[in-house]
Protein backbone atom coordinates (compact mmCIF):
# COMPACT_ATOMS: atom_id res chain seq x y z
CA UNK A 1 0.00 0.00 0.00
CA UNK A 2 1.21 3.52 -0.53
CA UNK A 3 0.30 7.07 0.89
CA UNK A 4 -2.14 9.30 -1.59
CA UNK A 5 -2.73 12.55 -1.55
CA UNK A 6 -6.53 13.85 -2.18
CA UNK A 7 -6.25 17.14 -4.10
CA UNK A 8 -9.22 19.17 -3.27
CA UNK A 9 -10.34 22.13 -5.36
CA UNK A 10 -12.67 24.22 -4.08
CA UNK A 11 -14.33 27.72 -4.29
CA UNK A 12 -12.24 29.36 -1.86
CA UNK A 13 -8.31 27.43 -2.37
CA UNK A 14 -7.07 24.54 -2.80
CA UNK A 15 -6.59 21.97 -0.39
CA UNK A 16 -4.71 18.53 -0.02
CA UNK A 17 -5.80 15.59 2.20
CA UNK A 18 -2.24 13.62 2.66
CA UNK A 19 -2.82 9.80 4.01
CA UNK A 20 -0.64 7.84 5.74
CA UNK A 21 0.48 4.42 3.69
CA UNK A 22 -2.83 2.39 4.83
CA UNK A 23 -4.98 5.11 4.15
CA UNK A 24 -6.38 5.19 7.56
CA UNK A 25 -5.00 8.62 8.80
CA UNK A 26 -5.54 11.47 6.78
CA UNK A 27 -3.97 15.50 7.61
CA UNK A 28 -4.86 18.40 5.89
CA UNK A 29 -3.33 20.49 3.94
CA UNK A 30 -3.92 24.46 3.01
CA UNK A 31 -5.03 26.15 1.68
CA UNK A 32 -3.30 27.35 -1.00
CA UNK A 33 -4.33 30.47 -2.92
CA UNK A 34 -6.90 31.37 -0.40
CA UNK A 35 -10.15 33.38 -1.91
CA UNK A 36 -9.19 31.61 -5.54
CA UNK A 37 -11.76 29.40 -7.20
CA UNK A 38 -10.32 26.29 -7.98
CA UNK A 39 -11.47 24.09 -10.11
CA UNK A 40 -9.41 21.27 -10.79
CA UNK A 41 -5.93 19.72 -9.92
CA UNK A 42 -4.20 17.33 -11.41
CA UNK A 43 -1.12 15.57 -10.80
CA UNK A 44 0.49 14.50 -13.91
CA UNK A 45 0.54 10.69 -14.02
CA UNK A 46 3.71 11.06 -16.29
CA UNK A 47 5.55 13.20 -13.83
CA UNK A 48 3.90 12.89 -10.24
CA UNK A 49 6.17 15.89 -9.22
CA UNK A 50 4.42 18.10 -11.65
CA UNK A 51 0.80 19.42 -10.67
CA UNK A 52 -1.47 21.72 -12.44
CA UNK A 53 -4.18 23.90 -10.56
CA UNK A 54 -7.17 25.52 -12.77
CA UNK A 55 -7.94 28.64 -11.12
CA UNK A 56 -9.51 32.27 -10.86
CA UNK A 57 -10.44 34.77 -8.75
CA UNK A 58 -14.13 35.91 -8.24
CA UNK A 59 -13.32 39.53 -9.93
CA UNK A 60 -10.01 37.91 -11.86
CA UNK A 61 -9.83 36.28 -15.34
CA UNK A 62 -8.68 32.37 -15.16
CA UNK A 63 -5.21 31.22 -14.92
CA UNK A 64 -3.69 27.89 -14.96
CA UNK A 65 -1.12 27.36 -11.81
CA UNK A 66 2.07 24.71 -12.00
CA UNK A 67 4.27 23.41 -9.39
CA UNK A 68 7.14 21.13 -10.24
CA UNK A 69 7.59 19.81 -6.80
CA UNK A 70 4.70 18.09 -6.50
CA UNK A 71 2.49 20.89 -4.89
CA UNK A 72 4.76 22.50 -2.81
CA UNK A 73 5.39 25.65 -4.63
CA UNK A 74 3.85 27.04 -7.22
CA UNK A 75 4.01 29.33 -10.36
CA UNK A 76 1.63 31.36 -12.43
CA UNK A 77 1.43 29.94 -16.42
CA UNK A 78 3.28 32.37 -19.13
CA UNK A 79 0.30 32.26 -21.06
CA UNK A 80 -3.22 30.95 -19.75
CA UNK A 81 -5.76 29.56 -21.89
CA UNK A 82 -6.69 32.46 -24.32
CA UNK A 83 -8.71 32.74 -27.15
CA UNK A 84 -7.49 34.08 -30.66
CA UNK A 85 -8.54 37.77 -31.43
CA UNK A 86 -11.52 37.89 -33.26
CA UNK A 87 -11.73 39.36 -36.86
CA UNK A 88 -13.76 42.53 -37.48
CA UNK A 89 -16.88 40.66 -38.31
CA UNK A 90 -17.03 38.12 -35.32
CA UNK A 91 -18.30 38.50 -32.03
CA UNK A 92 -15.06 37.84 -29.96
CA UNK A 93 -15.06 35.10 -26.82
CA UNK A 94 -13.02 35.27 -23.75
CA UNK A 95 -12.45 32.77 -21.44
CA UNK A 96 -14.62 32.83 -18.64
CA UNK A 97 -12.56 30.00 -16.50
CA UNK A 98 -10.54 27.38 -16.86
CA UNK A 99 -12.61 24.45 -16.17
CA UNK A 100 -10.87 21.10 -17.10
CA UNK A 101 -7.41 19.67 -17.24
CA UNK A 102 -6.40 16.12 -18.87
CA UNK A 103 -2.43 15.03 -19.03
CA UNK A 104 -1.78 13.94 -22.88
CA UNK A 105 -0.51 11.01 -23.78
CA UNK A 106 2.48 8.90 -22.26
CA UNK A 107 4.56 9.80 -25.46
CA UNK A 108 3.82 13.57 -25.07
CA UNK A 109 5.47 13.98 -21.53
CA UNK A 110 4.93 17.37 -21.60
CA UNK A 111 1.31 18.08 -23.21
CA UNK A 112 -1.38 19.20 -21.46
CA UNK A 113 -5.33 19.84 -22.51
CA UNK A 114 -7.29 22.09 -20.69
CA UNK A 115 -11.38 22.51 -21.01
CA UNK A 116 -12.96 26.17 -20.56
CA UNK A 117 -16.14 27.79 -20.21
CA UNK A 118 -17.42 29.18 -22.40
CA UNK A 119 -16.62 25.78 -24.39
CA UNK A 120 -13.13 26.28 -25.51
CA UNK A 121 -9.89 23.93 -26.14
CA UNK A 122 -6.41 24.31 -25.34
CA UNK A 123 -2.97 22.18 -25.23
CA UNK A 124 0.41 23.12 -23.90
CA UNK A 125 3.53 21.41 -25.12
CA UNK A 126 5.28 22.66 -21.92
CA UNK A 127 3.97 21.25 -19.09
CA UNK A 128 1.33 23.96 -18.86
CA UNK A 129 3.89 26.81 -19.23
CA UNK A 130 2.18 28.17 -22.30
CA UNK A 131 -1.25 27.23 -23.57
CA UNK A 132 -2.49 27.46 -27.22
CA UNK A 133 -6.10 27.05 -29.03
CA UNK A 134 -7.01 23.59 -30.71
CA UNK A 135 -8.13 25.97 -33.29
CA UNK A 136 -10.12 22.68 -34.82
CA UNK A 137 -12.07 22.73 -32.11
CA UNK A 138 -12.50 26.20 -31.35
CA UNK A 139 -13.24 27.72 -34.81
CA UNK A 140 -15.16 25.09 -36.19
CA UNK A 141 -17.64 25.83 -38.67
CA UNK A 142 -20.46 24.29 -36.31
CA UNK A 143 -19.11 25.65 -33.04
CA UNK A 144 -22.40 27.99 -32.52
CA UNK A 145 -24.54 24.95 -33.25
CA UNK A 146 -22.79 22.64 -31.06
CA UNK A 147 -21.75 24.20 -28.32
CA UNK A 148 -25.85 26.37 -28.10
CA UNK A 149 -26.35 29.79 -27.43
CA UNK A 150 -25.41 30.43 -23.73
CA UNK A 151 -25.74 26.92 -21.92
CA UNK A 152 -26.52 26.88 -18.38
CA UNK A 153 -26.97 29.63 -15.66
CA UNK A 154 -22.79 28.30 -15.06
CA UNK A 155 -22.45 28.63 -18.24
CA UNK A 156 -21.21 26.17 -21.26
CA UNK A 157 -18.36 23.97 -20.22
CA UNK A 158 -16.08 21.65 -22.85
CA UNK A 159 -15.03 18.86 -19.76
CA UNK A 160 -13.83 15.23 -19.59
CA UNK A 161 -10.97 15.60 -22.47
CA UNK A 162 -9.93 12.07 -22.83
CA UNK A 163 -6.81 10.76 -24.74
CA UNK A 164 -7.09 7.31 -25.73
CA UNK A 165 -4.03 5.52 -24.57
CA UNK A 166 -3.14 3.39 -27.81
CA UNK A 167 -3.33 6.94 -29.55
CA UNK A 168 -2.25 10.22 -28.73
CA UNK A 169 -4.21 11.73 -31.74
CA UNK A 170 -7.66 10.33 -30.87
CA UNK A 171 -9.55 12.51 -28.25
CA UNK A 172 -12.95 12.79 -26.91
CA UNK A 173 -14.37 15.90 -25.51
CA UNK A 174 -17.89 16.93 -23.63
CA UNK A 175 -19.70 19.73 -23.90
CA UNK A 176 -22.52 20.53 -21.50
CA UNK A 177 -25.74 21.38 -23.83
CA UNK A 178 -22.99 19.96 -26.83
CA UNK A 179 -22.90 16.20 -25.68
CA UNK A 180 -19.77 14.11 -26.85
CA UNK A 181 -17.06 14.56 -29.35
CA UNK A 182 -14.64 12.89 -30.98
CA UNK A 183 -11.10 13.49 -32.85
CA UNK A 184 -9.13 11.29 -34.95
CA UNK A 185 -6.53 13.97 -35.79
CA UNK A 186 -4.90 15.51 -32.89
CA UNK A 187 -8.27 17.97 -32.53
CA UNK A 188 -8.26 18.93 -36.34
CA UNK A 189 -11.39 17.67 -36.88
CA UNK A 190 -14.53 16.64 -35.25
CA UNK A 191 -17.52 14.60 -34.95
CA UNK A 192 -20.70 13.82 -32.51
CA UNK A 193 -20.96 10.75 -31.25
CA UNK A 194 -24.40 10.96 -29.10
CA UNK A 195 -26.46 8.36 -30.74
CA UNK A 196 -28.56 6.55 -28.16
CA UNK A 197 -28.57 9.68 -25.54
CA UNK A 198 -31.54 10.75 -24.29
CA UNK A 199 -32.19 14.50 -24.93
CA UNK A 200 -35.57 15.06 -22.68
CA UNK A 201 -35.19 18.67 -22.27
CA UNK A 202 -34.83 19.24 -26.15
CA UNK A 203 -38.10 19.71 -28.32
CA UNK A 204 -36.75 17.03 -31.03
CA UNK A 205 -34.61 14.52 -28.86
CA UNK A 206 -33.52 12.78 -31.86
CA UNK A 207 -30.49 15.25 -32.40
CA UNK A 208 -26.52 14.43 -33.27
CA UNK A 209 -25.51 17.25 -30.76
CA UNK A 210 -26.93 19.25 -28.08
CA UNK A 211 -26.76 16.58 -25.52
CA UNK A 212 -25.78 17.27 -21.62
CA UNK A 213 -23.22 14.43 -20.72
CA UNK A 214 -21.89 15.82 -16.89
CA UNK A 215 -18.70 13.26 -17.10
CA UNK A 216 -17.67 11.13 -19.29
CA UNK A 217 -14.53 8.23 -18.64
CA UNK A 218 -12.65 5.90 -20.83
CA UNK A 219 -10.78 2.79 -19.03
CA UNK A 220 -7.29 3.28 -19.81
CA UNK A 221 -7.04 -0.40 -19.76
CA UNK A 222 -9.92 -1.24 -22.45
CA UNK A 223 -9.99 2.25 -24.36
CA UNK A 224 -12.74 1.40 -26.36
CA UNK A 225 -14.57 1.16 -23.51
CA UNK A 226 -16.74 4.35 -22.26
CA UNK A 227 -19.50 5.44 -20.19
CA UNK A 228 -20.74 8.73 -19.46
CA UNK A 229 -23.01 10.10 -16.63
CA UNK A 230 -25.44 12.18 -18.61
CA UNK A 231 -27.83 15.14 -17.78
CA UNK A 232 -30.02 12.27 -18.89
CA UNK A 233 -29.16 9.20 -17.46
CA UNK A 234 -25.96 6.32 -17.25
CA UNK A 235 -24.29 5.42 -20.43
CA UNK A 236 -21.86 2.53 -21.80
CA UNK A 237 -20.72 2.62 -25.36
CA UNK A 238 -18.04 -0.01 -26.72
CA UNK A 239 -16.27 0.99 -30.11
CA UNK A 240 -15.96 0.73 -32.57
CA UNK A 241 -20.05 1.21 -31.93
CA UNK A 242 -21.33 4.66 -32.22
CA UNK A 243 -24.55 3.83 -30.06
CA UNK A 244 -24.62 4.14 -25.99
CA UNK A 245 -26.25 1.71 -24.32
CA UNK A 246 -28.30 2.87 -21.55
CA UNK A 247 -26.95 1.00 -18.32
CA UNK A 248 -29.04 3.32 -15.52
CA UNK A 249 -32.31 1.74 -16.90
CA UNK A 250 -30.91 -1.18 -14.94
CA UNK A 251 -30.79 1.12 -11.42
CA UNK A 252 -33.36 1.19 -8.70
CA UNK A 253 -36.39 2.89 -10.20
CA UNK A 254 -36.95 5.12 -6.74
CA UNK A 255 -33.33 6.14 -7.50
CA UNK A 256 -33.15 6.76 -11.04
CA UNK A 257 -29.71 7.19 -12.83
CA UNK A 258 -29.25 10.59 -12.89
CA UNK A 259 -25.89 12.66 -11.14
CA UNK A 260 -22.64 14.35 -12.24
CA UNK A 261 -19.44 11.74 -11.33
CA UNK A 262 -18.77 8.88 -12.97
CA UNK A 263 -15.72 6.90 -11.56
CA UNK A 264 -13.83 3.94 -13.14
CA UNK A 265 -11.91 0.72 -11.53
CA UNK A 266 -8.55 1.39 -12.47
CA UNK A 267 -8.06 -2.19 -13.44
CA UNK A 268 -11.17 -3.73 -14.47
CA UNK A 269 -13.77 -2.05 -16.85
CA UNK A 270 -16.65 -3.46 -15.80
CA UNK A 271 -16.68 -1.52 -12.73
CA UNK A 272 -17.76 1.87 -12.21
CA UNK A 273 -19.22 4.37 -9.50
CA UNK A 274 -22.13 6.71 -9.77
CA UNK A 275 -23.48 9.45 -7.38
CA UNK A 276 -27.17 9.49 -8.06
CA UNK A 277 -29.09 12.66 -7.29
CA UNK A 278 -32.16 13.53 -6.95
CA UNK A 279 -33.13 15.23 -10.61
CA UNK A 280 -36.84 15.34 -10.62
CA UNK A 281 -39.07 18.82 -10.91
CA UNK A 282 -36.94 21.43 -10.02
CA UNK A 283 -33.84 19.32 -10.06
CA UNK A 284 -32.41 19.73 -6.68
CA UNK A 285 -29.06 17.79 -7.34
CA UNK A 286 -29.17 16.69 -3.58
CA UNK A 287 -28.97 13.12 -2.52
CA UNK A 288 -32.10 11.19 -3.06
CA UNK A 289 -34.59 11.56 -0.65
CA UNK A 290 -31.64 12.59 1.77
CA UNK A 291 -30.22 9.40 1.78
CA UNK A 292 -26.93 9.26 0.00
CA UNK A 293 -25.56 6.35 -1.51
CA UNK A 294 -22.90 5.16 -3.93
CA UNK A 295 -24.34 2.55 -6.59
CA UNK A 296 -21.21 0.68 -7.86
CA UNK A 297 -21.83 -2.02 -10.95
CA UNK A 298 -19.22 -4.90 -11.55
CA UNK A 299 -21.04 -6.20 -14.61
CA UNK A 300 -20.53 -2.80 -16.86
CA UNK A 301 -23.94 -1.72 -15.92
CA UNK A 302 -25.83 -4.76 -16.36
CA UNK A 303 -26.56 -4.50 -12.80
CA UNK A 304 -25.94 -2.15 -9.64
CA UNK A 305 -25.52 -2.60 -6.11
CA UNK A 306 -26.07 0.30 -3.31
CA UNK A 307 -23.21 1.27 -1.11
CA UNK A 308 -24.47 3.88 1.66
CA UNK A 309 -22.89 1.72 4.91
CA UNK A 310 -21.08 4.54 6.91
CA UNK A 311 -22.79 7.73 5.08
CA UNK A 312 -25.71 9.59 6.79
CA UNK A 313 -28.48 7.58 7.01
CA UNK A 314 -30.81 10.57 6.40
CA UNK A 315 -31.07 14.25 6.38
CA UNK A 316 -28.22 14.17 4.49
CA UNK A 317 -29.00 16.33 1.19
CA UNK A 318 -25.23 16.34 -0.76
CA UNK A 319 -24.65 17.31 -3.77
CA UNK A 320 -21.38 16.18 -5.63
CA UNK A 321 -20.16 17.65 -8.47
CA UNK A 322 -18.80 16.07 -11.78
CA UNK A 323 -15.00 16.40 -10.92
CA UNK A 324 -15.55 15.56 -7.46
CA UNK A 325 -15.33 12.20 -7.07
CA UNK A 326 -12.34 9.49 -7.87
CA UNK A 327 -10.32 6.14 -7.07
CA UNK A 328 -7.38 5.39 -6.21
CA UNK A 329 -5.15 2.84 -7.84
CA UNK A 330 -4.49 0.81 -5.12
CA UNK A 331 -5.12 -2.84 -4.80
CA UNK A 332 -8.25 -2.54 -2.63
CA UNK A 333 -9.22 0.14 -4.57
CA UNK A 334 -10.14 3.44 -2.30
CA UNK A 335 -13.39 6.16 -3.32
CA UNK A 336 -13.41 9.45 -2.59
CA UNK A 337 -16.14 12.15 -2.85
CA UNK A 338 -16.13 15.99 -2.27
CA UNK A 339 -19.82 17.62 -1.28
CA UNK A 340 -20.76 21.37 -2.27
CA UNK A 341 -21.13 21.01 1.57
CA UNK A 342 -17.44 20.81 2.40
CA UNK A 343 -17.24 17.58 3.14
CA UNK A 344 -14.51 14.85 2.10
CA UNK A 345 -15.55 10.73 2.00
CA UNK A 346 -13.40 7.87 1.37
CA UNK A 347 -13.89 4.26 1.24
CA UNK A 348 -10.97 1.80 1.29
CA UNK A 349 -12.92 -0.71 0.39
CA UNK A 350 -14.30 -0.04 -2.97
CA UNK A 351 -17.17 1.57 -1.76
CA UNK A 352 -18.09 -1.17 0.64
CA UNK A 353 -18.05 1.31 3.44
CA UNK A 354 -17.51 5.36 3.98
CA UNK A 355 -16.53 7.38 6.30
CA UNK A 356 -15.87 11.31 6.41
CA UNK A 357 -11.91 12.39 6.74
CA UNK A 358 -12.69 16.25 6.02
CA UNK A 359 -15.30 18.57 7.39
CA UNK A 360 -16.18 22.14 7.24
CA UNK A 361 -14.36 23.10 3.81
CA UNK A 362 -15.80 25.26 1.29
CA UNK A 363 -17.96 24.20 -1.44
CA UNK A 364 -15.88 21.20 -3.01
CA UNK A 365 -15.66 21.91 -6.97
CA UNK A 366 -13.22 18.52 -7.34
CA UNK A 367 -11.41 16.03 -5.78
CA UNK A 368 -8.67 13.67 -7.51
CA UNK A 369 -5.75 11.75 -6.14
CA UNK A 370 -2.93 10.34 -6.85
CA UNK A 371 0.23 8.05 -5.21
CA UNK A 372 1.80 10.57 -2.21
CA UNK A 373 5.00 12.38 -3.83
CA UNK A 374 7.65 12.97 -1.91
CA UNK A 375 10.19 15.55 -3.21
CA UNK B 1 4.44 58.79 -15.25
CA UNK B 2 1.08 58.04 -13.84
CA UNK B 3 0.38 56.57 -10.52
CA UNK B 4 -1.03 53.42 -10.40
CA UNK B 5 -3.56 52.28 -7.54
CA UNK B 6 -3.32 48.53 -7.48
CA UNK B 7 -6.84 46.42 -5.82
CA UNK B 8 -5.79 44.15 -3.56
CA UNK B 9 -5.92 40.75 -5.47
CA UNK B 10 -3.65 42.24 -8.09
CA UNK B 11 -0.92 42.78 -5.33
CA UNK B 12 0.51 39.03 -6.19
CA UNK B 13 1.67 40.50 -9.19
CA UNK B 14 3.43 44.04 -7.90
CA UNK B 15 5.29 42.00 -4.83
CA UNK B 16 2.62 43.07 -2.20
CA UNK B 17 2.95 46.75 -3.79
CA UNK B 18 -0.36 48.88 -3.46
CA UNK B 19 0.89 51.40 -6.10
CA UNK B 20 3.12 51.43 -8.73
CA UNK B 21 4.04 53.91 -11.68
CA UNK B 22 3.94 52.78 -15.07
CA UNK B 23 4.80 54.63 -18.59
CA UNK B 24 2.17 56.03 -20.99
CA UNK B 25 -0.45 58.44 -22.12
CA UNK B 26 -3.28 56.25 -22.93
CA UNK B 27 -4.75 53.24 -20.70
CA UNK B 28 -4.21 50.94 -23.19
CA UNK B 29 0.17 52.02 -23.16
CA UNK B 30 -0.05 51.82 -19.06
CA UNK B 31 -1.54 48.76 -19.04
CA UNK B 32 1.41 47.49 -21.62
CA UNK B 33 3.55 48.80 -18.99
CA UNK B 34 2.19 47.22 -16.24
CA UNK B 35 2.55 43.97 -18.08
CA UNK B 36 6.40 44.52 -18.79
CA UNK B 37 6.88 45.16 -15.06
CA UNK B 38 4.41 42.61 -13.83
CA UNK B 39 4.05 39.52 -16.26
CA UNK B 40 0.59 38.34 -16.23
CA UNK B 41 -1.48 41.28 -14.43
CA UNK B 42 -2.66 42.59 -17.60
CA UNK B 43 -4.63 39.26 -18.93
CA UNK B 44 -6.37 39.32 -15.62
CA UNK B 45 -8.27 42.82 -15.94
CA UNK B 46 -8.44 42.73 -19.97
CA UNK B 47 -9.46 39.67 -21.99
CA UNK B 48 -8.76 38.35 -25.04
CA UNK B 49 -10.70 40.96 -27.05
CA UNK B 50 -9.23 43.93 -25.28
CA UNK B 51 -12.37 44.43 -23.57
CA UNK B 52 -11.76 45.27 -19.39
CA UNK B 53 -13.35 42.13 -17.70
CA UNK B 54 -16.47 42.10 -16.00
CA UNK B 55 -15.50 42.20 -12.23
CA UNK B 56 -12.61 44.93 -13.13
CA UNK B 57 -13.05 48.99 -13.07
CA UNK B 58 -10.78 51.03 -14.10
CA UNK B 59 -10.85 54.87 -12.84
CA UNK B 60 -8.51 57.87 -13.54
CA UNK B 61 -8.39 59.90 -11.09
CA UNK B 62 -11.93 59.85 -10.50
CA UNK B 63 -13.65 59.15 -13.99
CA UNK B 64 -14.58 55.59 -14.65
CA UNK B 65 -13.05 54.68 -18.05
CA UNK B 66 -13.73 51.78 -20.73
CA UNK B 67 -12.23 52.93 -23.59
CA UNK B 68 -8.82 51.87 -23.30
CA UNK B 69 -7.30 54.12 -25.69
CA UNK B 70 -8.78 56.96 -23.43
CA UNK B 71 -5.65 59.41 -22.37
CA UNK B 72 -4.05 59.76 -19.06
CA UNK B 73 -1.25 62.18 -17.89
CA UNK B 74 1.67 62.18 -15.99
CA UNK B 75 0.30 63.34 -13.15
CA UNK B 76 -2.85 61.04 -13.09
CA UNK B 77 -3.39 58.42 -11.18
CA UNK B 78 -4.95 55.35 -12.94
CA UNK B 79 -7.16 53.24 -10.30
CA UNK B 80 -7.49 49.15 -10.86
CA UNK B 81 -10.73 48.02 -8.93
CA UNK B 82 -12.34 45.01 -8.35
CA UNK B 83 -15.92 45.36 -8.41
CA UNK B 84 -17.71 45.13 -4.81
CA UNK B 85 -18.99 41.44 -5.38
CA UNK B 86 -18.54 38.08 -4.22
CA UNK B 87 -19.29 35.50 -2.18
Amino acid sequence: MTAQTVWIGTRKGAFALQSDEHRDRWALIGPEFLGHVIHHIIQDPRDPSSVLMAAKTGHLGPTVFRSKDGGKTWKEAAQPPAVRVATSNEKGRSVERVFWLTAGHVSQPRTWYAGTSPCGLFRSYDDGEHWEPVAGFNDHPAYTEWTGDGGTPDGPLLHSILVDPRDAAHLYVGLSGGGVFESLDNGASWTPLNEGCAADFLPDPDVPFGHDPHCVVLHPLKPDRLYQQNHCGIYRLDRPERRWTRIGNSMPRDVGDIGFPIVLHPTNPDVAWVHPMDGQSVWPRTSIDGKPAVYMTRDAGASWVRQDKGLPPSQAWMTVLRQAMCADACKRVGLYFGTTGGEVWASADEGESWRCIARNLPEIYSITCSRAFNA
Amino acid sequence: MPKVNVASPLRSYTHGAASVTASGSTIAEVLASLEQQFPGIRFRMIDEQNRIRQHIRLFVNANGVTDLSAPIADQDVLHLICALSGG
